[in-house]
């Protein structure tokens, strides 16, 4: 495991810091490709932080960051959000689906902001697994907090991504839903044959991954 | 594409706001619009009615007022003068056409101009169909008046004294119309035209009869008595004519003093044209004569002779119409600042919409970037958004400007004989259309910017 490309995720001697108040400090943290990891932190611990540095959304203030063998430090701008759009597929908690587009447009979005070519099949067959289908054209005020995820994950896959990570996927659903929702993400991690990364403070994740990362609040 | 798909999405998403923006804008530019169009068509009309006429021989009075009157026929005459007068100038060898107007009756509102054949030539009227006037009575038509009044060949009709409608008409004494004009696009196409000797005749036959029977001009007829009599008493001292008053005694009434602006006897029969039984040639009345130069030259001396005369009035139209469109002007330029207080409204609105959506919209802000946006695409969907308001706007505008203006047009041209068409474009409206559109951008300026600003990891952390 020498080449950095084997790994989705490869962080280095990580922190990132408000002031003098470290937010986020870890030695290393490693995801290889095609796997799925749960971080599992108590509130506070710095959980979305690291997720945000992982999308390139922050720059950490020491460390470094390879995301599919590629420093992120060394990437800003246009660039940086680029990258991001093409290899990075992100489930939020609040599903932020774009009130003013329909179901099958927010996908739409997704694939043409990733760089790609807008593949019509493609996202029809991902509703369609999704049980999305009849809703192609429902604004999202119109969906129910269930198919909304589901059209959040949709929108994380369909640009076919190497790397999808997902924050509090689980915690504001009941267990049955949750339970769906998970299923339904490491399922579709799969399909892309995609790295999944699960950041929660969710007790009903452990154990459901194939590893597990514990995130402490920092000192 | 795609941020031009979203821009539109989120426009509708408030629907109302967008709609009272667009409005806003609409309502401005629609205003401009019209006035620029009437502006510059107007101030193209007068000039193409004067074109061709460098001097204007009239009455003392105000000099736009002879103007107004004998190029434009848009107000009343000054007053007559002799025909003799004019004429010494029209030999002036500075001078290459001189044309005599005589004026004072009406048909359905549309002048009769006693004149030559010149003053068609001069607006580049052919006929259409007919021939120019050979004989007494006889009459060409502008292109206008045939259509509107229904005046064919062989037409016959009444002149109506006064330059109105509603004035004693010449009953007894029908023109016959013997030739139409082409359309011109001038005033001529709203006169009809007739020889000085048809209108000399007409009015002295009237005269004549006016007096030796009952006179039903109303006061009219009590204000030529009296100025018959006061030109009896006195012949001439405070009268500008010179010899014109050894004449006048012998006439029942002087014509010539008719509309001088400090003889109280003149407004009763201002109209009246002529009243000599015969007409001799010192005699004779004219309202104005329109005079050609040979030569520009002619321009920085001819006008201060006539005047320095005391006897006549030069007036030049070129520097009328300037002064007139300097009035016109000035009331155009205080409803075109209004008109850019409401696009300015519109801009602020735009502003205004954008600015407090953009709150509420920080979340889809951050997504967008998290799936791949720059920042500068923020920017940009925001700049369209703006743009899109103003676009609509300003299309909505010019579309009911021009509408306007053809409405408008067709009313003055009804009511006024004024031609105004809404279908032209002038250079003017190009520059107008992209400031217009640009405004848009400038309103969604602060806005964009602070979407290009947005802090995506806070903002998604804050949820």
């Amino acid at each position: 495991m020498s080449d950095p490309a084997t790994f989705a995720v490869d962080v280095t001697d990580l922190g990132f810091s408000y002031g003098d108040n470290a937010v986020v400090h870890m030695e290393r943290c490693r995801l290889e490709r095609g796997r799925s990891m749960a971080v599992i932190g108590p509130s506070g611990c710095g959980k979305t932080t690291f997720l945000h540095l992982l999308a390139g959304l922050i720059r950490p203030s020491r460390g470094a960051i390879r995301i599919l063998g590629q420093d992120l430090t060394e990437l800003k701008g246009a660039p940086l959000d680029r990258f991001r759009g093409r290899h990075i597929g992100l489930v939020f908690q609040r599903f932020h689906l774009l009130p003013a587009l329909n179901v099958r447009e927010n996908v739409l979005l997704a694939q043409r902001l990733a760089g790609g070519r807008i593949d019509a099949a493609r996202v029809a067959t991902l509703l369609e697994q999704l049980d999305l289908l009849g809703l192609e054209h429902h604004k999202p005020s119109m969906l129910s907090q269930g198919q909304a995820q589901r059209v959040a994950i949709a929108r994380a896959l369909v640009h076919g991504p190497e790397l999808i990570m997902a924050d509090e996927p689980t915690s504001a659903l009941d267990d049955g839903h949750a339970e769906q929702a998970l299923a339904l993400l490491q399922a579709s991690a799969r399909t892309v044959d995609a790295a999944l990364l699960v950041v929660t403070h969710d007790q009903r994740v452990r154990g459901r991954l194939d590893g597990e990362f514990e995130m402490q609040v920092p000192a | 594409m795609t941020w031009l798909r979203l821009a539109v999405a989120n426009l509708g998403l408030s629907p109302l706001t967008s709609a009272v923006n667009v409005l806003l804008m609409a309502l401005g530019t629609a205003s401009i619009v019209l006035l620029l169009l009437a502006g510059s068509q107007l101030s193209e009309a007068m000039s193409r009615d004067a074109r061709g006429i460098d001097l204007v021989l009239g009455s003392t009075g105000s000099p736009i007022q002879l103007v107004l009157s004998a190029v434009y026929h848009a107000d009343v005459p000054p007053g007559n003068i002799r025909l003799e007068e004019a004429e010494r100038w029209a030999g002036d060898p500075r001078v290459r056409t001189a044309i005599p107007l005589s004026l004072g009756d009406s048909y359905r509102g549309y002048r009769i101009v006693g004149t030559t054949a010149d003053y068609a030539a001069l607006y580049g009227a052919g006929l259409a169909s007919g021939e120019f006037w050979d004989g007494a009575l006889e009459a060409v038509a502008g292109a206008a008046v045939a259509q509107s009044a229904g005046l064919g060949l062989g037409s016959t009709f009444a002149g109506a004294h006064g330059l109105e409608e509603g004035g004693h008409s010449h009953d007894a004494h029908p023109y016959r119309v013997v030739g139409v004009l082409e359309p011109t696009g001038t005033v001529v196409d709203r006169l009809i035209l007739t020889s000085l000797e048809s209108v000399w005749d007409l009015h002295a036959e009237e005269a004549s009869h006016d007096h030796a029977h009952d006179h039903d001009h109303g006061d009219e007829g009590s204000g030529e008595h009296e100025s018959a009599d006061e030109h009896d008493h006195d012949p001439g001292e405070e009268h500008d004519h010179g010899d014109g008053h050894d004449h006048g005694e012998e006439h029942d009434h002087g014509e010539e003093h008719d509309h001088g602006e400090g003889h109280d006897h003149g407004e009763e029969h201002d109209d009246e044209q002529l009243a000599g039984h015969d007409h001799r040639d010192a005699d004779r009345e004219i309202t104005a004569m329109l005079i050609q130069y040979r030569s520009p030259m002619a321009a920085m001396t001819m006008s201060r002779e006539v005047n320095a005369g005391g006897v006549l009035q030069a007036a030049a139209p070129a520097m009328e119409v300037s002064r007139i469109l300097q009035l016109i002007g000035i009331g155009l330029d205080g409803l075109t600042a209004f008109s850019w207080v409401l696009i300015l409204t519109a801009a602020l609105s735009v502003f205004a919409a954008l600015y407090g959506s953009l709150r509420a919209r920080r979340g889809d802000l951050a997504i967008l970037r998290c799936l791949g946006a720059t920042r500068w695409e923020l920017l940009i969907a925001i700049l369209l958004e703006g743009l899109l308001l103003s676009a609509l706007g300003v299309a909505l505008g010019f579309l009911a400007g021009h509408g306007a203006m053809e409405l408008l047009g067709g009313w003055l041209e009804s009511t006024r004989g004024v031609t105004l068409t809404g279908w032209t474009w002038i250079p003017a409206q190009t520059l107008l259309l992209f400031t217009l559109f640009s405004v848009g951008a400038v309103a969604a300026a602060i806005p964009a910017v602070q979407a290009y600003r947005t802090d995506v990891a806070r903002t998604l952390a804050e949820g």
